[in-house]
């Protein structure tokens, strides 16, 4: 069946139209082409499809996005905007979806890691990039496909055996005014060898409001024994749309500790797929998203578990005032031969209106033996109870209840590091914290 | 300093006051007592303005202001405090963030200067010492995982903090050993001055031993059926509420 056609698909069709770094080898041609096929045939993701029960599309069909913004690589760039206290450390900057060395620092890196953006690599090596962009995948959805078609850019970072990169790498997304409603589509490449380490934090923002919509495609290898740290700080401009599909395999003794605040973006989507291949590999994840207005926030976190003896631990917090929408969904897949797993995933969701609403749906789906799994998700209430009691010290009514939404999520703030990172998180969230109604 | 009028209120349709008339001034200690489903928990809470009761009738004044019309912070504020009887926890809201957090709300809505940290640290120090809190229950989130004994204390230990000028003490006894409900009356004690009023409701003579009112009310289904001074407390403990019930329905007049 052909996708019904829509601004959106004739935008995205124009878009493959134009030349792409790398046009050269037939194969990645091959590649764009058939996965541009396959999306035209498949279309955007619909509510029947189980990732995407709760998040339709319709509105964004109906959009048509700029294939790129050619001021991409000149524009001005608050410093303001790229600045993240108690965190100032190498960071890598795109701009409306290009990369920008110019507001990159990665010097201090040098040497513990190897760091090329996409558009580079497609351009001078694109080889070693061939099983990841040649490859069909399962799973892949509309988006990944239009990634696969369309992404100019991104990072390909590889982290060598045994190297420990002491400082966290930063990556800014900005996006900022240009022309029209821009589309960008990133690849990222992460690979830690046999017991590395890295720290990385994804950092979204944005001065405007002019819809941009950035489709992130990401791929994380973890080898043996290797340890990665991955921050997320999403305060995007509030018109953005923000779609990202991580997908992590993790060897033997691997772990990935996984951090999240998401506040900003109308559409913002995050799909994290974990797949514990190795024995004793372990997965947590803290995360918290708080909408307002019409915002539309979407987390998916899907597990596997593969290896023996495997750890996942998941706790989401979720907020949601005035007509926002949020939609959880965890799920915890422990594959035949996965003994000893230990798997669990908890959401607690907060409602601070009658137009507000949350879906979250914990999965649990075991194929194996002597496993521990565990879940629960909920949706409520300030509680009355609660807020009299702050009310009748003195606080008011609006200082209680930002002081009740911000102790709901601190829970999943705590772990963060480095300490100028949580605090930073921790304003932030002050920041944006929605007004509840009565 | 506190005058009610003729109070009724009700709760989802239900008349739980029903001409309820009380005065108190700065200095006295007045205990209300009364057997369960008479109105005691009620009237704390239409002071302190907890939602969801309904005054229909009658007036409460509280420095000739008229409280009824006061959101229950600005009544914290101009000096009235309850010490619950079921002290909620609130996980994540770390017990000293919390208590700066109301005396300095507190202390703007009065016009008075906030307080920093160090000033309020030092504050803070004191009381619990006076009040033989465990300092540690200071770095927990409030009431969180604390015992029955443990949440009283730290209503009264709040009370130590903010100063009110009414304090309203709902069934702080219930749920206590005695050596728990010494250290609350020792802490309540303290806080006996010239300037300040309390209400103390509860439903047991016990406490009365050792936080010894001025006066005691009993209220009966509604209103105030009796009033004496601390001897009407041993009177109660004696013959039983039923005794008040068969007499005639007096008017407050403290």
């Amino acid at each position: 069946m052909n996708a019904v056609a829509s601004p959106f698909v004739e935008s995205m069709q124009a878009a493959a139209a134009a030349r792409l770094p790398g046009g050269g080898p037939a194969w990645l041609d091959d590649a764009r082409h058939q996965a541009l096929r396959a999306f035209i045939e498949r279309g955007l993701p619909d509510t029947r499809n189980e990732l995407w029960k709760y998040t339709a599309l319709r509105a964004l069909q109906q959009r048509a996005y700029a294939p790129r913004d050619d001021e991409a690589a000149s524009r001005v760039v608050a410093d303001e905007l790229l600045r993240l206290e108690g965190c100032e450390g190498p960071r890598a900057v795109f701009v409306n979806g290009v990369f920008r060395a110019d507001l990159s620092r990665l010097d201090e890196l040098a040497g513990s890691i190897a760091l090329q953006p996409f558009s580079d690599a497609l351009e001078h090596q694109p080889e070693p990039l061939r099983f990841l962009l040649a490859a069909r995948a399962d799973g892949d959805d509309g988006f990944t496909l239009l990634n696969r078609a369309l992404a100019a850019d991104g990072l390909v970072v590889r982290v060598a055996d045994g190297a420990r990169v002491p400082q966290p790498l930063r990556v800014v997304h900005v996006g900022t005014s240009a022309v029209g409603a821009v589309a960008w589509h990133l690849r990222d490449l992460i690979e830690l060898g046999e017991g590395a380490s890295l720290s990385v934090i994804e950092h979204h923002v944005g001065d405007d409001a002019s819809g941009h919509l950035a489709n992130i495609a990401r791929t994380i290898t973890l080898r043996a024994r290797a340890q990665l740290d991955w921050t997320i700080v999403q305060h995007a401009s509030q018109d953005t749309t923000l779609l990202r599909r991580t997908d992590c395999v993790l060897h033997e003794d691997a772990k990935l500790d996984f951090h999240a605040l998401e506040l900003g973006g109308k559409l913002a989507r995050h799909e994290l797929r974990v797949d514990l291949a190795g024995d004793r590999a372990q997965f947590a994840s803290r995360g918290a998203f708080v909408l307002d207005g019409r915002q539309h926030g979407d987390t998916e976190v899907l597990v596997t578990h593969r290896g023996r003896d495997t750890v996942s631990d998941s706790l989401w917090r979720g907020v949601a005032g005035d007509r926002a929408r949020g939609v959880v969904h965890g799920r915890i897949l422990v594959q035949p031969g996965a003994d000893g797993s230990d798997g669990s995933f908890y959401n607690k969701n907060l409602l601070l209106s009658p137009m507000a609403e949350i879906d979250t749906r914990p999965a649990l789906e075991i194929y194996a033996d002597e496993v521990k799994a565990n879940h629960g998700a909920t949706v409520g209430q300030l509680d009355d109870n609660v807020l009299f009691y702050l009310r009748s010290r003195g606080i008011p009514l609006e200082v209680a209840r930002r002081m009740l939404v911000r102790a709901f999520c601190a829970v999943t703030l705590d772990g963060i590091q480095p300490a100028g990172l949580r605090e930073f998180c921790e304003t932030l969230l002050a920041e944006q914290l929605p007004e509840a109604e009565a | 300093m506190l005058k009610i009028e003729n109070l009724h209120a009700r709760i989802a349709g239900k008349d739980i006051l029903k001409g309820l008339s009380l005065e108190a001034r700065p200095g006295e200690v007045h205990a209300i007592m009364g057997p369960n489903g008479a109105g005691k928990s009620t009237l704390g809470n239409v002071i302190a303005g907890r939602s969801g009761y309904e005054v229909t009738d009658g007036t409460i004044t509280f420095d000739g202001q008229n409280l009824l019309d006061m959101e229950p912070e600005d009544r914290a504020a101009a000096g009235v405090f309850l010490a619950f009887q079921y002290p909620v926890e609130i996980p994540g809201v770390n017990n000293t963030y919390f208590l700066r957090a109301a005396l300095n709300a507190q202390r703007k809505a009065r016009g008075e200067t906030e307080l920093d940290s160090m000033q309020f640290l030092k504050l803070v120090r004191e009381r619990v010492k006076e009040m033989g809190m465990t300092p540690e229950l200071l770095n927990r989130a409030v009431n969180e995982g604390f015992s029955g004994g443990e949440k009283k204390r730290n209503e009264v230990f709040q009370m130590a903090v903010l100063e009110p000028r009414l304090a309203i003490l709902d069934e702080t006894d219930s749920g206590l050993d005695i050596d728990a409900l010494k250290q609350v009356a020792e802490g309540v004690n303290r806080l006996r001055s010239p300037e300040r009023g309390f209400l103390v409701i509860t439903h047991y003579q016990r406490l009365l031993d050792y936080i010894v009112p001025d006066f005691v009310h009993v209220l009966a289904d509604g209103r105030i059926v009796e009033s004496g001074d601390a001897t009407l407390a041993k009177e109660l403990e004696a013959h039983g509420y039923a005794w008040v019930r068969d007499r005639r329905p007096t008017e407050a007049h403290a």
